[in-house]
């Protein structure tokens, strides 16, 4: 099966997010020595850590890392099946921060949706812009990603694997359809 | 397959005894999730907003009792504490229509602590929503037993060593205790060694058909294990003269500055509270630094919050279908 995007590819869509990033807090005026990122666990957290390794070159400086557990922020969280929570870690305040959110796959938007609701726990955030790896179009709820990686309008009954090193054996995002009651996690 | 997929399925918590290591591991993986929580300046998740827990305690209680109500409300869920002595439960209602009336109000867990075993067990088949033990006369302590390993797990987690490496000894009125018996399961379910210790009054050879050892001399055991967890003594619960004196039993089963040096350099002290000062633990053990007591508290609270979410969790996830 062909992947919808190989490890060449992310790595592109990465760079080209990560330059966005920059010109859009240059155009923002933003305070970017204060800039912060926030991966949703656990991809997300991944995605997040690279951006943050690409944009410090440009930057001087290294952004912070956030890890964003948000199964207790869910608005399915009571239903079945009960999914065992990962943990937060955000070893730093939002509060003034420009931040970017980062997730692997937009889907119907209720993952965005509940992490904007864990963030505001955590201070109060100049502005949070949301980069996606992948929007696969659906959205349930009104949310739109500001940087994109790829676009691609897949059908609402197949699920979208987003695979990234170390957590998987190699970096590529797959396509497996017609998978039955499939649980939304984007 | 992953830490995602885990899944917790009981609607109730009623021992120790009867999980598997892998839900025992489920509930300390969500303790570890949720102690962060406490660490924030705004401590409280939506997880449980608009559930409602009650706190039904037939015997006092104050440290569980706030533990269980900070837990409840840090998930975001309304809190009752049921107040035994000035309810109608004295008036010779049953325990059964206590806890229908309860329920009727539309209540999603009830926190129950009782001097007779068994109570939550009994409870749990006359009500449809969760029951959590928070103490059943010397039969269990789950959140107890949890905390317990938690904060020792937390505390190995440094030396990169697990539960299954350890040597516990439990020290003190063993046959009263419920701590020692929630304790005794999740350590040796999770692989560790244990001892308990005691005057045979209150720990008798016939303890070993459990799976662990028992020793009546603390002095021959102490070098050789890594956490010494002391139990109170329970002056309420002793009947008859388990034990000749206050002195004697401070002199052979007290934990004192002198003992703890003979320990091994790396050992924890753990004690469930509240303490007798100078009987069971001496105040320079138990405020020394050997000795995990408030991280205890500390962790009881994230304990605490686990067994709500996933037993509150698990009970709505099922209504559901």
């Amino acid at each position: 099966m062909k992947p919808l995007m190989n490890a060449a590819q992310i790595d592109k869509a990465l760079n080209n997010i990560s330059d966005q990033i920059l010109a859009n807090l240059l155009a923002e005026s933003a305070d970017i020595s204060k800039l912060a990122l926030v991966g949703i666990r656990r991809r997300g957290e991944i995605l997040a850590s690279r951006l943050s390794d690409r944009l410090s070159p440009q930057l001087k400086f290294k952004p912070p890392v956030g890890a964003l557990d948000i199964t207790l922020y869910r608005d399915d969280a009571m239903r079945a099946p009960l999914t065992i929570p990962l943990g937060t870690e955000m070893n730093f305040r939002l509060d003034d921060r420009p931040v970017i959110l980062v997730d692997d796959v937009l889907f119907t938007g209720r993952s965005v949706r509940a992490a904007l609701d864990a963030m505001v726990d955590f201070g109060r955030p100049q502005f949070i812009r949301l980069a996606v790896l992948f929007d696969r179009m659906g959205r349930e709820y009104p949310i739109a990603a500001d940087f994109v990686g790829e676009r691609v309008n897949v059908d609402r009954h197949s699920v979208i694997v987003v695979e990234l090193k170390p957590m998987d054996a190699l970096d590529r995002v797959v396509i497996k359809p017609n998978a039955k009651k499939e649980r939304a996690t984007s | 397959m992953t830490l995602a997929q885990q899944h917790w399925t009981r609607p109730h918590l009623l021992t120790l005894e009867q999980l598997s290591v892998q839900e025992i591991t489920a509930l300390l993986d969500t303790a570890q999730a949720l102690k962060e929580v406490s660490t924030r300046s705004i401590k409280k998740v939506p997880a449980l907003r608009g559930k409602v827990v009650v706190n039904l305690f037939f015997e006092d209680s104050t440290r569980t009792r706030t533990s269980f109500r900070l837990a409840a409300q840090r998930l975001s869920a309304d809190v009752v504490d049921f107040a035994v002595s000035t309810s109608s439960v004295s008036k010779g209602e049953t325990l059964a229509d206590t806890a229908r009336n309860i329920e009727a109000m539309g209540v999603d867990a009830i926190v129950i602590r009782h001097r007779s075993s068994g109570t939550p067990e009994v409870l749990s088949r006359q009500v449809s929503c969760s029951v959590i033990n928070a103490g059943d006369g010397a039969h269990e302590h789950p959140t107890q037993g949890l905390l317990d390993v938690f904060t020792i797990q937390e505390s190995l987690r440094k030396t990169g060593r697990k539960i299954s490496d350890i040597h516990a000894a439990i020290v003190g009125d063993i046959i009263h205790s419920r701590v020692a018996r929630s304790n005794l399961w999740a350590l040796t379910k999770l692989g560790a060694k244990v001892t308990l210790v005691g005057p045979s009054t209150m720990c008798p050879k016939s303890m070993e058909k459990l799976g662990v050892s028992v020793s009546h001399d603390l002095d021959a055991v102490l070098p050789h294990v890594d956490v010494v967890n002391m139990l109170r003594v329970q002056f309420e619960r002793l009947t008859s003269a388990a034990f000749p004196s206050v002195r004697e039993y401070h002199h052979f089963f007290g934990l004192t500055a002198a003992r703890l040096a003979r320990c091994k350099p790396d050992v924890l002290v753990l004690h469930p509270g509240p303490m007798n000062r100078g009987l069971e633990i001496s105040s320079a053990v138990a405020d020394g630094p050997k000795s995990a007591i408030l991280r205890q508290v500390s962790n009881g609270l994230a304990v605490r919050m686990a067994v709500l979410y996933l037993c509150v969790g698990a009970a709505a996830t099922q209504n559901a279908e």
